[in-house]
C-alpha cells in the first residue's frame, strides 16, 4: 500500500520542492518537504522516510550530498534519490559511491520518476513482507517462553536470553517432550545468528556410520553408496547453530569425533583429507544424565566438560503445573485453527483431569492429547470425557505396556471384555467407547465368545 | 469550466457537456485571461503552478470547483511536462490541450482521437479535485498516465473503486 511509505522532498526551491510533491501525492503517497538539509534532518530524526528526493546543490553548508550521508547515518535502509539540473558525471558518481539510489536530472520525463518510484516501493515492499515472515517465524518458536508463569521455566528463558549471542555451548537437560528443541531455537533465534542457519540433527535417530556422514559430510567414493560428495550437518550450519538432539546417545567413536570438532572447530568429511573449518555454535540436548553415564564410563568426561560450557535444565510438565491450562489454551487455538474444527474452550471438568495427570510425555503428550480431544469431542468444548483416554490411575502416571507375547486377536478380546464389564453390560455404550457400532460389537462378541 | 483565450471554444463547450454528465453537477463557463505572465522563455512552456494560482484566484465564490483548458503546454519545474495538474482535494486544476493533439507529435489531426483525450484527462484533474489519487487499474480514467498512447488506453470513465469513492461524497474545497 502506498500510503505505508512516506516520502520527504528536500529542495530549498519552494516552487520545486511543492510541485514535486504534490504530483507525488497525487500518486497516494505521502509526501512531506524540508527547505533545507537541516530541516530534513530534524524530519529524519522524527520520522523514518522509506524515500527522500534530495536537490543536489542547496545552500547553508549542507548539499544534497552531505544530506543524504547524514540521513543514511540514520536511515540506512532509506531509498535517497538526487535530483539536479547541474549534471556531471563526477557528481554522479559521487552521489552514487556514497549511496544513493538514484541520480536524477531535472527536468525529467514524468514516467521515469513514476516507474523510479513505483521500483523502490515493490522491492520495499518485499523486504517488508520478508522481515515481517522472518519476524513471524521466531515468534513462532519463542511462544513457549511467552506462555509460561512458572518460576523455574522463566529462569531457563531468561538464562537463553542471556547466553543468546554468546558463541558458548549449551547443554540442555530434560525429559522428553519438554521442549529441548524449542528452547534451543528460541535460543538461536533470540542471538546475533539468527538470521544463520539453525540446523537440528537427532543422534539417536541414525546408525553410528550414517550420524557420521550425516554430521560431517562423506567425500565421493568414501563408502558403498556414496556416488558424490555431500555437505554434512557441520557444514550446512556454518555461522550459524547446529542443534544434537540425544547426545546421550553417540558412539564412542563419535564422541572422539565431536571432541575433536568442539575443541579445533574443524573436521574431516568421511573419506576426506581436506581439513574443513567453520564457526559452529553448538547447542547439545538430552534427556540422559550425562554426568552418570560419564561415571559409568558409557560417555567421555571431556566431552561432557566440553559440552556443559552452559547448562539449562528444562523442569518437566508435572513441576510446572500451572502452566498446563495456558499450554493447553495455546494447542487449541493452534489445532482448532489447522483442522478447520470449531471448539469453543476446555471446560473446567477437562482442565481438573489434565492438571491431575502427570504428563510423563510432558508438553508433547499434552499436546498430542489435545489434538486427540479435539478429533473426537462432540461437545462445542472439551470435556472430561474427551479425556478419558488419559490412563486410570493417571496421577501416578504410570505408563502402560502391553503383555508380551499377545497377538492382536487376544487384545481385542480383553479389551472388549474389558470395556463390556466397565460398562456393566450396556452394550450400546460398549461400543460407543470402543469406536465401533453394534452390529459389529455383537459379531466380536460371538467371535471371541465374551461372556455378557 | 474556464478556457484561456487560445482555447477552442467548441471543444470547450463539448468538454463542459462531458463533465455535467459525468459528474452529474450544473457546469457553467467562464473567460480565463491569457498566461503569458507564466511563460519560461528557457523551456518554452508554461508554468502550471503560477496559471493554478491564477485560475483558484478568480474561481467564482459560488463554485465548488474550477477547472481551466488551455491550449499552451504546461510544465512544473521538475518534470517536462503535465498534461495537467490539479489540487488534490482542493478547488482549482487545469487542463493543458497541446500535448493532446496528434499534431504535437508531427502526425496528421485527428478531433475524435483529440476530444476523446481531452475528455479523459478533464475527467483525470477532475477527479482529482474530487480526491482521487492515481488508480492502479490502467483502464481506469484515474490511472496515471504520462504518454498519449497510455491516455488512449484508458476508459472516459472512474473503475468501480473510484466511483465508489467519489460517490461518498465530493471533498470540499480546500
Amino acid at each position: 500500500m502506498k500510503t505505508h511509505w512516506q516520502i520527504l522532498v528536500v529542495d530549498d526551491e519552494e516552487v520545486m520542492c511543492e510541485s514535486l510533491a504534490a504530483w507525488l501525492r497525487e500518486d497516494g503517497y505521502v509526501v512531506d518537504t524540508a527547505a533545507s538539509g537541516r530541516e530534513a534532518l530534524e524530519k529524519a530524526q522524527k520520522k523514518d522516510y522509506a524515500i527522500y528526493f534530495v536537490d543536489l546543490k542547496m545552500p547553508g553548508g549542507m548539499d544534497g550530498i552531505e544530506t543524504m550521508m547524514q540521513i543514511r547515518r540514520l536511515h540506512p535502509e532509506a531509498s535517497i534519490i538526487i535530483i539536479t539540473a547541474y549534471a556531471t558525471v563526477d557528481t554522479a558518481i559521487t552521489a552514487m559511491k556514497e549511496g544513493a539510489q538514484e541520480y536524477i536530472v531535472k527536468p525529467c520525463n514524468p514516467e521515469e520518476i513514476s516507474l523510479l518510484v513505483s521500483r523502490i516501493v515493490r522491492v520495499k515492499n518485499l523486504q517488508r513482507e520478508n522481515t515481517i515472515l522472518r519476524k513471524k517465524l521466531t515468534r513462532q518458536y519463542t511462544v513457549h517462553d511467552v506462555i509460561s508463569k512458572n518460576a523455574k521455566m522463566q529462569e531457563v528463558l531468561r538464562l537463553a536470553r542471556e547466553v543468546a549471542s554468546l558463541r558458548s555451548t549449551v547443554l540442555i537437560q530434560g525429559e522428553s517432550g519438554t521442549g529441548k528443541e524449542l528452547v534451543a531455537r528460541a535460543l538461536h533465534n533470540s542471538g546475533d545468528r539468527a538470521l544463520k542457519p539453525f540446523v537440528a540433527v537427532s543422534c539417536a535417530a541414525l546408525a553410528e556410520t550414517l550420524l557420521e556422514s550425516e554430521l560431517f559430510g562423506h567425500e565421493k567414493g568414501a563408502f558403498t553408496g556414496a556416488a558424490q560428495q555431500r555437505q554434512g550437518k557441520f557444514e550446512q550450519a556454518d555461522g550459524g547453530t547446529i542443534f544434537l538432539d540425544e547426545i546421550g546417545d553417540i558412539s564412542p567413536k563419535l564422541q572422539v569425533d565431536l571432541l575433536r570438532v568442539l575443541q579445533d572447530r574443524s573436521f574431516y568429511r568421511v573419506g576426506g583429507s581436506q581439513e574443513i573449518r567453520v564457526d559452529v555454535r553448538v547447542i547439545a540436548a538430552t534427556n540422559v544424565n550425562l554426568q552418570q553415564a560419564v561415571t559409568e564410563g558409557k560417555f567421555r568426561e571431556d566431552l561432557f566438560y566440553r559440552l556443559n560450557v552452559i547448562q539449562i535444565r528444562i523442569p518437566p510438565l508435572r513441576e510446572r503445573r500451572e502452566d498446563i491450562p495456558l499450554l493447553a489454551d495455546h494447542f487449541l487455538e493452534r489445532i482448532t485453527h489447522e483442522l478447520g474444527k470449531e471448539v469453543d474452550g476446555i471446560c473446567e471438568s477437562a482442565l481438573r483431569v489434565m492438571m491431575d495427570y502427570n504428563w510423563p510425555g510432558n508438553v508433547r503428550e499434552l499436546e498430542n492429547a489435545i489434538e486427540r480431544a479435539v478429533v473426537t469431542c462432540r461437545q462445542p468444548k472439551l470435556t472430561e470425557e474427551d479425556f478419558l483416554f488419559l490412563a486410570p490411575g493417571a496421577t501416578e502416571g504410570r505408563t502402560w505396556s502391553p503383555p508380551a507375547g499377545m497377538s492382536i486377536q487376544d487384545m481385542e478380546k480383553v479389551l472388549i471384555a474389558a470395556t463390556i464389564q466397565r460398562a456393566g453390560g450396556n452394550i450400546k455404550e460398549s461400543a460407543a467407547i470402543l469406536g465401533i457400532d453394534r452390529s459389529t460389537l455383537y459379531e466380536k462378541i460371538k467371535k471371541y465368545e465374551i461372556p455378557r | 469550466m474556464a478556457a484561456t483565450p487560445e482555447t477552442d471554444k467548441k471543444v470547450v463547450q463539448a468538454i463542459c457537456s462531458h463533465v455535467e454528465a459525468d459528474f452529474a453537477v450544473p457546469v457553467r463557463e467562464i473567460d480565463l485571461p491569457g498566461v503569458d505572465f507564466a511563460f519560461d522563455a528557457g523551456r518554452g512552456q508554461y508554468g502550471s503552478i503560477g496559471v493554478l494560482s491564477m485560475v483558484q484566484r478568480l474561481c467564482p465564490a459560488d463554485a465548488l470547483k474550477i477547472l481551466a483548458i488551455t491550449e499552451r503546454d504546461l510544465f512544473i519545474p521538475v518534470l517536462t511536462f503535465v498534461f495537467g495538474q490539479a489540487q488534490l482535494g482542493g478547488r482549482a486544476g487545469v487542463v493543458s490541450l497541446a500535448r493532446l493533439r496528434q499534431e504535437f507529435y508531427g502526425l496528421a489531426g485527428n478531433d475524435g482521437v483529440f476530444m476523446e483525450r481531452a475528455h479523459k484527462e478533464v475527467l483525470h484533474e477532475t477527479g482529482h479535485l474530487f480526491g482521487l489519487v492515481h488508480c492502479p487499474d490502467q483502464r481506469c480514467a484515474m490511472s496515471l498516465a504520462t504518454s498519449v498512447r497510455q491516455i488512449d488506453g484508458k476508459d472516459a470513465a472512474f473503475c468501480e473503486r473510484c466511483s465508489a469513492h467519489l460517490r461518498r461524497g465530493p471533498t470540499g474545497s480546500s
